[in-house]
């Protein structure tokens, strides 16, 4: 007798109601219209719910801390209990050898029809020596995880990009799911940041779980409903961004007033996250809110752009650091020098030969 | 046709046609806009006091740039009409006979003129070989590129759905990797066009002296005057 969700539920002594009220809310997070609450109730009590594999690899774990703190008390209970979290080696009952049975027993009995979700990244280099679970390289676990899963989710911007442990000059080459050689080709749903939002964790896989299919997708690969906008389009400070009303430093009147922390480095304007719309900790604030500009944790190499309280990135090709501005400022004096020193010896050329002139 | 202008002496012959002109004017005028907001976008005026809603200077600033991009977008798709539609110059600067061996020789020897190797520059009707391949890798390449990062970067604020994060933020932003980047490269892009223009008009009031045609003149009335009667050394059918 398979179990769906809702008996899961009910068993950890969430009421109906409440579990009513969650379904709403998912919807509602998810951009649903409130039609689909129903559908969702309906999915949970009929689907049997899918296990999950929890994988860890080069990481610190705020994913997993994110998770476990998702702000709405109700999402949180609903979302854990709903999870079969058969494995995750930080928060499991089991250890050592019984512990990593769960995997081959997972993979085993479950083949196809389980969620891969991956927490950090394997370092590649030395044969994958840099992480070593059980005894092995992490990045065979992963390889083998993968083989028979159903989809990944790439918790974070470790798994999503590779994030800091993969920051130049990489010496372990930690590389991001998307990007490991020979892993099989499954749907890769990637939920960057660091850490990803909670609810929009808790979110992504009630999603899954519930209609059976990946959430729309954006080209690069991550939930279109949390990753389409960037924090500087929902910003709460953006009329001042507009009205040119900027922080110049940490302790002026503007820092004290809630003006835009564009000129401090904010990477608002850049980042592709929910934070300026669902914030953090049951909603109470986020990073701008609190004062200090984005950084822009849920993008690309957002470790090797340079300073976080810059505005133009650094560019690390030209040997020293520089950015936009001091390249193309450089470029722009050296072609005046040039055309000063070409045009004084036009100039010399001309005074020594007077005829030319009359020609 | 090439034998008659070679024929002729110091008649002097229409080159740039209305709309090339007015281009060329409006170009210089947009990416002087285009630099000033551009740069102002990125390292902003100093703060305003007040309440926000008494100003609106960066919503300003930003649509003028925002404008001025679409104005010299919609000029380039017009000019490219024109270089099918107008004569055979319109079509120099898009099209360089980069296949043809007199077509290299002239560079050389522009190259050789600007080191001071040559007593004298080739004459031209047209723009000369140096010119075609500066203003056709420089300057048509990098406006193009502005424009195709600019409208990326403005599909960023238009929002998924839009016609321009359709056709432009949808593909560029995954190829620049992170909109970061993109900001970046549409930041050098901008000084690279600000050191095309610097060598522009600096080569420009050098040739108007020193070559053996007309060259700020031919810009503002179209026709090009020559200063002795010796044959044109243009490629026919450029």
């Amino acid at each position: 007798m398979t179990e769906t969700f809702y008996d899961v539920m009910r068993r950890q002594g969430i009421t109906r109601r409440s579990f009513l009220k969650f379904c709403s809310l998912t919807a509602a997070s998810l951009g649903l219209a409130p039609a689909f609450a129903p559908k969702i109730a309906h999915a949970m009590e009929t689907k049997p719910r899918i296990p999950v594999l929890w994988l860890h690899g080069l990481e610190c774990t705020c994913c997993s801390e994110s998770f476990i703190r998702s702000g709405h008390p109700l999402a949180k209970d609903v979302i854990l209990s709903m999870l079969s979290l058969d494995y995750d080696d930080t928060i499991m009952a089991a250890a050592g050898h019984n512990a990593e049975a769960i995997v081959t027993e997972i993979v085993e009995k479950y083949k196809g029809n389980y969620i891969l979700a991956v927490e950090g990244n394997p370092p590649l280099a030395e044969d994958g020596m840099y992480c070593i679970i059980g005894g092995k390289p992490f990045v065979e676990q992963l390889k083998y995880a993968a083989e028979s899963c159903k989809a990944i989710i790439s918790w974070g911007s470790c798994a999503s990009w590779g994030c800091v442990q993969a920051a130049k000059p990489n010496p372990t080459r930690a590389t991001p799911v998307h990007k490991v050689p020979g892993l099989a080709n499954k749907p890769i749903i990637k939920v960057p940041g660091c850490p990803p939002i909670a609810e929009v964790m808790t979110a992504v896989v009630a999603y899954l779980l519930t209609f059976d299919k990946l959430p729309t997708l954006d080209r690069q690969g991550r939930p279109q409903m949390f990753y389409s906008q960037r924090i500087h389009d929902k910003c709460y400070r953006r009329p001042h961004f507009d009205a040119g009303q900027f922080v110049e430093h940490w302790d002026d009147e503007a820092a004290r007033q809630g003006h835009c922390l564009y000129k401090m480095g904010c990477k608002g304007p850049t980042t592709y996250n929910a934070c300026s719309t669902v914030r953090w900790n049951e909603g109470v604030s986020f990073p701008i809110q609190s004062g200090h500009g984005c950084i822009g944790c849920s993008e690309d190499g957002f470790w090797d752009k340079g300073s976080f309280y810059e505005r133009l990135t650094d560019i690390n090709q030209f040997g020293i650091e520089a950015n936009a501005d001091a390249v193309g400022g450089t470029a722009a004096a050296l072609v005046g020098a040039g055309i000063a020193a070409h045009a004084g010896l036009t100039a010399l050329n001309r005074a020594k030969q007077p005829g030319a002139e009359k020609q | 046709m090439t034998e008659l202008t070679s024929a002729a002496s110091t008649a002097p012959i229409y080159v740039y046609e209305k709309p090339v002109r007015l281009w060329h004017s409006l170009n210089a005028l947009l990416i002087v806009v285009l630099s000033v907001t551009g740069y102002l976008i990125a390292d902003p005026l100093a703060s305003l006091k007040g309440e926000a809603s008494e100003h609106f200077l960066m919503g300003y600033i930003r649509f003028v740039h925002f404008s001025a991009g679409y104005l010299i977008a919609i000029a380039l798709l017009f000019r490219l009409y024109w270089a099918y539609a107008g004569n055979e110059h319109a079509r120099q600067i898009f099209l360089p006979p980069l296949l043809k061996t007199h077509f290299w020789q002239g560079v050389f020897h522009e190259v050789l003129w600007y080191l001071f190797l040559v007593k004298e520059p080739r004459k031209y009707i047209g723009h000369n070989p140096l010119a075609i391949l500066a203003m056709h890798f420089v300057f048509v390449w990098g406006v193009l590129f502005m424009i195709v990062t600019g409208f990326a970067l403005y599909g960023e604020g238009a929002g998924q759905g839009s016609w321009q994060h359709t056709l432009f933020s949808s593909w560029v932003l995954p190829l620049f990797g992170s909109s970061q980047s993109l900001h970046s490269w549409h930041h050098l892009f901008m000084w690279l066009i600000i050191c095309f223009v610097l060598v522009h008009i600096y080569v420009a009031l050098r040739e108007d002296k020193l070559s053996r045609q007309s060259m700020l003149s031919t810009i503002v009335t179209g026709w090009r005057t020559f200063k002795d009667d010796r044959p044109v050394d243009d490629e026919s059918g450029a």
